[in-house]
């Protein structure tokens, strides 16, 4: 008897998770039912996601989920946004409770194969890099021999370090903090030469420096963090939907449409240019939304590059490069395909 | 013979050493060699902390301005905190909604005022109210939908309002169900009495953030497609039924304490076993059990900042967010430091309180 109970216990478990997993293709109708895009995003990571005085959400991931909302309802503040912790973010994305993820996500082959959920892009090139004093005279990371380094407690951080500085065989001391803030000050006290993690973080942390003109970034970047958001595999439009808006942003940027000339572009004899705005063509209605849902999403949100250097770039407080993250014409690698 | 003193002498005053300042600093700092060393190297840690403490924080701070630039000195930042302010006490609660906020803890005060007053008509009946019907209100009024209100969903209230309402609910949740269960673990049904030991015992053995882990993470998986628990409600069960099992415990300490002769004396008078305890046990062994009570809430009150992990704003929550703001990095010490004093200052109330409690329950045999 016992064991016909637990067999039907676990049957009944079972099949509570396949419906779970049963509704495909149902993303964008609940999306437009609802009226908002409910979009996971970060708790606080300065130029990706936070909150400004006026309690709006801002950033390059916040960006995302605002594009994706201008793109099926041509509107891009109809985006309610759930801040997620690291733990709880493919949970929330798996259980339904949010429709997108992005939060600084690191795309990585386990997660976009075992935990039925697909990248739809890379929105941002990571990696760890190394935070100097100029002061040092030090151009290169290979000139690091013998060098303290500050790093935040998190594991990955230290194994990549460890790597790295093997494989080129230079010895280094390591001191470890807790806190974003305490390795800052520690580095800004001189407690150690070196200040290394990811390096969004490194823009960010110099920017709390004394003299943050007194630190530079080094060029190499020890480890692969490609950033994207994050879908549902079973939703094949839904996951479409947001790939193209991504690349969207990345064409838009390409052919020179930004938020301000938008407008005017419209009138453009460029073939590719009319066929981003929807003046020719039915791009829009492959992915199950209006014609003018790259309009939408430039006049609202921006281009790529134009909401990259709001956020991380030139006219934010962290002053990011644009390095990989150019597009392929200036020496980076954010390419999209076209759209025809 | 005039060398017999008629009258008594009256007294001298005492030692000029024994009494006002000296006298306390004799007594308090300075009794034994020890206490004295103890005194001076206090005093000089002290002297050391305290004026650089003093000259951030006051001294060459900054209180007016605009943006960052308001604070380019060396000072404590606090034009960053007036910034922010309203997100502290309200999250994101839209500034248009905000009174019902207000009104919302305003109505709270009364209820509670009325309910310390001695001897006054329908105590119960308010009492009843302010556990059963206030926070019925209280949650229409924030979360809206009805009435005419706009709907404010609760992934928007945070700050200071939040931590309060999972204080609140955490408390009132709470006690009842710890009373119950430690009169369940002291009942001589052996089902009952299993049932309340396996869940006091449970609970008690994983730690707050285990549990709150378990309502954001693995609950969600178990539950079938369209079935959507609201995040704060899990985080708000999961705290009242955590804390109900310490204040069983705590409950149960006070029973234990009640002499066997006072459950024989309800007996004899022919009182049922809810009346032997509502009216007899229950308000000795409260009385006895109300400083292990207050610690437990003051321990909520909090734990209640554990619920960051998983993604809710409360203070501590919306603290952290503001220290993320791009325009706003680096002014980590100023925003906990305020954090930290709003914390200070609600558990200092619930300390005070409890010692008030305590005295206007005092009946003469204390122990």
């Amino acid at each position: 008897m016992k064991i016909i109970k637990i067999l039907a216990a676990s049957a009944a478990i079972a099949s509570l998770s396949m419906a779970a997993n049963a509704h495909a293709g149902k993303t964008l109708d609940a999306v437009k039912a609802k009226g908002y895009v409910q979009c996971g995003v970060n708790t606080g990571l300065p130029g990706f996601s936070s909150v400004n005085s006026q309690g709006k959400w801002t950033g390059l991931d916040v960006d995302v989920c605002r594009a994706i909302a201008a793109a099926v309802f041509g509107d891009a503040s109809k985006v309610h946004y759930t801040p997620l912790t690291a733990k709880e973010r493919f949970t929330a994305l798996q259980s339904g409770e949010i429709d997108v993820l992005s939060r600084n996500t690191t795309w990585t082959m386990t997660r976009d194969t075992s935990l039925g959920l697909s990248f739809t892009g890379v929105n941002y090139y990571d990696g760890q890099g190394f935070l100097v004093k100029k002061s040092l005279g030090v151009n290169s990371a290979k000139q690091l021999n013998g060098a303290t380094f500050c790093i935040q407690a998190g594991t990955t951080t230290e194994l990549n370090l460890a790597d790295y500085m093997r494989s080129h065989h230079m010895k280094y001391q390591a001191v470890t903090f807790d806190t974003s803030d305490a390795t800052a000050k520690a580095f800004d006290n001189g407690r150690c030469d070196v200040l290394t993690s990811d390096q969004s973080q490194l823009y960010a942390l110099r920017t709390q420096l004394k003299n943050p003109a007194s630190a530079v970034v080094l060029p190499e970047v020890i480890s692969k963090e490609p950033l994207g958001p994050v879908v549902r595999s079973n939703d094949i439009e839904w996951f479409n939907l947001v790939k193209w808006v991504g690349f969207a942003m990345k064409n838009a940027e390409w052919l020179g449409v930004t938020s301000k000339n938008v407008a005017e572009m419209k009138k453009s004899s460029n073939p590719n240019i009319q066929r981003l705005l929807g003046v020719s063509g039915d791009f829009g209605k492959m992915i199950g939304v209006s014609n003018d849902w790259a309009y939408n999403i430039v006049a609202q949100v921006g281009n790529y590059g134009e909401s990259f250097e709001r956020n991380v770039g030139m006219d934010s407080p962290l002053k990011i490069k644009r390095g990989l993250n150019a597009l392929w014409t200036q020496g980076g690698i954010q390419y999209a395909p076209p759209i025809r | 013979m005039a060398y017999v003193l008629k009258e008594r002498h009256p007294d001298l005053p005492p030692p000029r050493s024994e009494v006002g300042v000296l006298g306390w600093l004799r007594r308090n700092l300075f009794s034994t060699w020890y206490n004295t060393l103890f005194t001076l190297v206090t005093a000089y840690l002290l002297w050391l902390a305290l004026p650089p403490f003093f000259e951030w924080a006051v001294l060459h701070a900054h209180y007016a301005g605009e943006g960052r630039q308001a604070c380019a000195g060396g000072g404590a930042c606090w034009v960053f905190i007036g910034d922010r302010l309203p997100q502290f006490f309200y999250g994101f609660y839209p500034a248009a909604e905000r009174w019902r906020v207000d009104l919302g803890f305003a109505l709270f005060v009364p209820l509670i005022a009325y309910l310390h007053l001695p001897r006054v008509r329908f105590k119960l009946w308010v009492g009843a109210f302010t556990l059963f019907v206030y926070p019925v209100i209280a949650y229409y009024l924030f979360a809206g939908g009805v009435f005419g209100l706009p709907a404010v969903p609760t992934s928007q209230w945070g700050g200071l309002m939040l931590t309060l309402i999972l204080a609140f609910t955490g408390i009132v949740g709470a006690l009842p169900l710890g009373v119950l269960l430690a009169l369940g673990r002291r009942s001589s049904l052996p089902v009952l009495r299993s049932v309340s030991v396996a869940f006091i015992e449970l609970w008690r053995g994983v730690p707050l953030i285990t549990v709150l882990f378990m309502s954001s993470v693995l609950l969600p998986l178990f539950l079938p497609t369209g079935v959507e628990i609201d995040k704060l409600l899990r985080a708000l069960i999961a705290i009242a039924l955590f804390q109900a099992a310490y204040i069983a415990e705590v409950v149960r300490g006070g029973l234990q304490a009640i002499p066997k002769g006072q459950f024989e004396a309800a007996q004899a008078l022919g009182l049922t076993y809810p009346q032997s305890m509502a009216l007899v046990i229950m308000p000795q062994a409260l009385k006895i059990a109300i400083p292990g009570i207050i610690v437990t809430f003051i321990e909520l009150f909090k734990d209640t900042s554990l619920v960051v992990i998983i993604g809710l704003m409360d203070l501590l929550g919306i603290t952290q967010a503001a220290l993320n703001d791009p325009k706003w990095l680096g002014f980590a010490a100023e925003g906990y430091l305020f954090a930290g004093l709003i914390y200070w200052i609600f558990c200092f109330g619930l300390s005070r309180y409890g010692l008030y409690l305590e005295r206007r329950f005092h009946t003469g045999h204390r122990r």
